[in-house]
């Protein structure tokens, strides 16, 4: 069902985007205990990093109908 | 221009008199400030003025021009009533009047022309109808005249010119009747050609001389033989009743004279008798007695003599007037009639003449003889005078009366005898001296009665010879004639032998053309008739297979109408049975469930091609059934319908994404778009949509109210329109609905048919 696909794609999208931000968070936090002295920085850019990876996964998600005719060229 | 000039006065009307106007305003003003009120003031004169100025130059420029004044009149409403006022009527009609007289004024020429023509006509017409009837008039009076002319020179034309047609001549009458017919109309013509000569021209410009046929002219020549006969018949008649009683009146005459000159003849001898023999007194009284009747008898007979003579020369004159007359008519059969009564009155004539003669002769004799007994009677009456004169008592019949005399008597008597003889002896010797003379003179006399009488017999005999020589003249003319009409006979029998010969080589020749012509004629209608024969033997054996034609087709016909019914039965059967399996398929389809799609439509499918395997059309539908709804069904529209809410809310959702707005951010823009956007659940879709109704949300409430009315297709359409992401979405949708549609519209075509099949109304070929 086509309908169901924007859903999935949003599930995906939203799975990813807590994965990667979980994961920046953690490296984050992580880099910021280990290299950073508990900075904050790290961590925001880590789980910016994070959203900011997801964010681009779930537009290149949403987008990749359209943008297939372009690679099949 | 005129406004100008008008503005030109007013602008001089109020250099020359604004003055007053303003005065007279002025005081009407006094209160007011002067300048602006004279301003205003002036300003309304100034408008006043132009006002009027244009509309007198408007009523002037009308009055010249009226097409302005129509303009004027129809663009300024009550302008017309203004310059009705100001100018009278509308000069439209005067116009309207000119052009009409103009044009009334063409027509009236044009019909004058035509009247004129018209009458020219007339005239022509009516001189040619009063020429025609003067000319019927004149030529019917001459044509009169000119029919009995024509008849007549057709008589004269067919009279003189050979006419061919006579038949052979045979009858030789008819040449000297037409001899007789050429001299009767050559007379007639020479009386007449100069009255028909002048016509003549006319009658054979106007008609054709006719030459009369072969009937007219025989019957004419019979005609005129009838009549010829019929005169000779009269003359031949007429001559020999005359010539009979002129026969009979001298033959009386003849023997009247013969009678007077026996009575004569016998009287003179009486008389001498009388006279010479001395016969008794009784005798001699009664020779007296007889000689007075002789006498009387002869003067009787010399009278009817006479009469019958008389009656003879009337007879006889009679007889030549006919002659005369019958000679008048000129026919020559009469002639020898005419000659010989001619014969007959000269031999009559001649007749009479001797018998005349001969009693004239006698009685010149009896004369004589009477002279002689006159003077022997003047003697005797002398003697008796004598004797009475002597013996005056004795009365003349002295002879009787012997015994009454007496001797004195007596011979006074015997002495006056004897004086008496010697007187007498005297006398005689007297006489004898004068013989001579007297012979001489007698004889003279003689001469001259006998010169007379020789004149007159030469006179009449010479009138007997030369009727003679005429009569001889005239037989010997006839005999030339008729030797001159037997040659001319044999001439035209010879020439009408020729004729003949002609006629006969020319008939001959004819007759082989006509022969030719009649087999050419009787052959073509032979070939006719024949070629008409096989046409209708043609014809009717034509319309006998014609006929077998039919009744074979119609046989035909019968067969396959069985046939067909056979066929049709068994389509039926097979009808029914397609229709039972599209039935079923019809079914299958509303097996659907509320969420899952119907079963498969295989079997039916299958079946329904089991059952029309050898109809192609439905083949063809069976056929187009879509895969997808042979293998996995199709949803009904009620789940479709359920499906569409969903769907509607996900493509609100997705609105604004396409191919170029496809970001995140855009999705975002999307999904608030659709949360303050607020659309009709339902809008009625228009029948044509614009490019305003091609917004999503539009079509959306358009589908969602066609699905709400069931319309499944008008809303697929709709929902076919959705561009970008939306169509994304609903493509799936669409889908199914494009496939429950297409297997709703196979299905129905194939119930269709099946029930138009099943009806047996149409058969798809």
């Amino acid at each position: 069902m086509s309908e169901k696909e924007l859903g999935q794609k949003w599930d995906r999208c939203l799975a990813d985007g807590v994965i990667k931000l979980g994961t920046g968070l953690g490296l984050g936090i992580v880099f910021s205990v280990v290299f950073f002295k508990r900075r904050t920085w790290p961590i925001t850019l880590g789980s910016g990093m994070g959203l900011g990876m997801a964010y681009a996964n779930c537009q290149t998600d949403l987008r990749l109908h359209y943008l297939v005719p372009k690679k099949d060229q | 221009m005129l406004r100008a000039c008008v503005r030109g006065a007013n602008s001089t009307l109020r250099k020359n008199y604004g003055r007053t106007p303003l005065n007279g305003l002025q005081p009407c003003r006094h209160y007011t400030a002067g300048e602006s009120g004279g301003g205003a003031a002036k300003v309304v004169t100034a408008g006043l003025m132009t006002v009027t100025g244009g509309i007198a130059g408007t009523i002037l420029y009308a009055k010249w021009d009226h097409k302005f004044r129509e303009t004027v009149e129809k663009n300024v409403p009550y302008s017309d009533r203004l310059l009705g006022l100001a100018l009278g009527p509308a000069p439209q009609e005067t116009g309207l009047s000119v052009k009409k007289q103009i044009e009334l004024a063409q027509p009236p020429s044009m019909m004058e022309k035509a009247m004129k023509v018209s009458k020219a006509k007339q005239e022509k017409k009516v001189k040619e109808t009063t020429e025609s009837p003067i000319e019927v008039a004149k030529p019917v009076q001459p044509a009169q005249s000119l029919e009995e002319a024509s008849t007549e020179v057709t008589h004269i034309i067919s009279a003189i010119s050979d006419v061919p047609s006579v038949p052979a001549p045979c009858d030789t009458e008819m040449t000297p009747v037409k001899e007789e017919c050429k001299e009767c109309h050559n007379h007639k013509v020479t009386a007449e050609t100069a009255a028909v000569s002048t016509e003549i021209e006319s009658v054979a410009a106007a008609e054709p001389l006719k030459e009369r046929p072969v009937e007219e002219v025989t019957a004419r020549l019979a005609q005129q033989d009838l009549d010829e006969q019929e005169i000779v018949a009269s003359v031949s008649g007429n001559l020999d009743d005359s010539l009979a009683s002129s026969a009979k009146a001298t033959l009386q005459a003849i023997g009247a004279q013969e009678a007077a000159l026996q009575a004569i003849a016998l009287h003179t001898q009486k008389l001498k008798e009388a006279m010479e023999a001395e016969v008794p007194p009784q005798e001699k009284s009664t020779q007296w007695k007889d000689l007075e009747a002789c006498l009387a008898n002869r003067a009787a007979a010399v009278n009817d003599a006479g009469t019958a003579l008389l009656k003879a020369n009337e007879a006889l004159d009679n007889l030549k007037s006919v002659i005369d007359k019958s000679k008048g008519r000129n026919v020559p059969a009469v002639r020898p009639l005419v000659l010989a009564a001619e014969e007959n009155l000269h031999k009559m004539v001649v007749d009479l003449d001797k018998v005349v003669n001969k009693v004239k002769s006698a009685e010149s004799e009896a004369k004589v003889v009477s002279q002689y007994s006159e003077l022997v009677n003047e003697a005797k009456l002398q003697f008796q005078r004598e004797v009475s004169s002597l013996t005056p008592e004795i009365q003349a019949n002295w002879k009787g009366l012997t015994g009454k005399l007496s001797t004195d008597d007596l011979n006074a008597l015997i002495a006056h005898a004897h004086r008496r003889i010697d007187q007498l002896n005297r006398e005689l010797a007297e006489q004898r001296v004068r013989e001579q003379i007297h012979i001489d003179a007698a004889l003279e006399q003689q001469k001259l009665e006998y010169l007379k009488s020789q004149e007159a017999a030469v006179n009449t005999s010479l009138q007997h010879i030369k009727e003679d020589a005429r009569l001889e003249q005239e037989r010997k003319l006839s005999e030339l004639r008729e030797v001159m009409e037997a040659e001319m006979r044999t001439q035209l029998r010879r020439q009408a032998a020729a004729h003949t010969d002609h006629v006969q080589d020319v008939l001959k020749v004819q007759e082989q053309e006509l022969k030719a012509e009649a087999e050419q004629v009787l052959s073509s209608k032979l070939l006719e008739q024949e070629t008409r024969q096989r046409q209708l033997s043609q014809e009717q054996l034509d319309n006998f297979t014609l006929d077998m034609n039919t009744a074979y087709a119609r046989l035909k016909g019968v067969e396959e109408a069985i046939d067909s019914h056979v066929v049709a039965e068994e389509e039926a059967r097979k009808a029914h049975q397609l229709w039972l399996s599209v039935e079923a398929l019809n079914y299958t389809l509303k097996t659907a469930e509320a969420g899952s799609p119907t079963k498969p439509l295989e079997v039916a499918a299958q079946a329904v091609r089991d059952s029309c395997h050898d109809n192609e059309f439905a083949l063809a539908l069976a056929s187009a059934l879509p895969e997808e709804s042979l293998q996995r069904g199709v949803y009904s529209e009620a789940s479709l319908r359920a499906r569409f809410y969903g769907l509607r809310s996900l493509v609100r959702r997705v609105a604004l994404i396409d191919e170029s707005h496809n970001s995140l951010y855009q999705y975002f823009l999307s999904y608030l778009q659709s949360a303050l956007l607020f659309e009709a659940k339902q809008e009625a879709p228009p029948t044509q949509l614009s490019g305003e109704d091609l917004d999503p949300f539009k079509l959306l409430s358009y589908a969602s109210y066609c699905l709400e009315h069931g319309d499944l297709e008008l809303a697929a359409k709709l929902v076919n329109q959705l561009t970008g992401e939306a169509r994304r979405v609903a493509e799936d949708w669409l889908n199914e609905a494009r496939l429950t549609l297409e297997t709703r519209q196979v299905v129905s075509l194939l119930s269709a048919y099946a029930n138009a099949v099943g009806l047996g109304t149409t058969q798809a070929p």
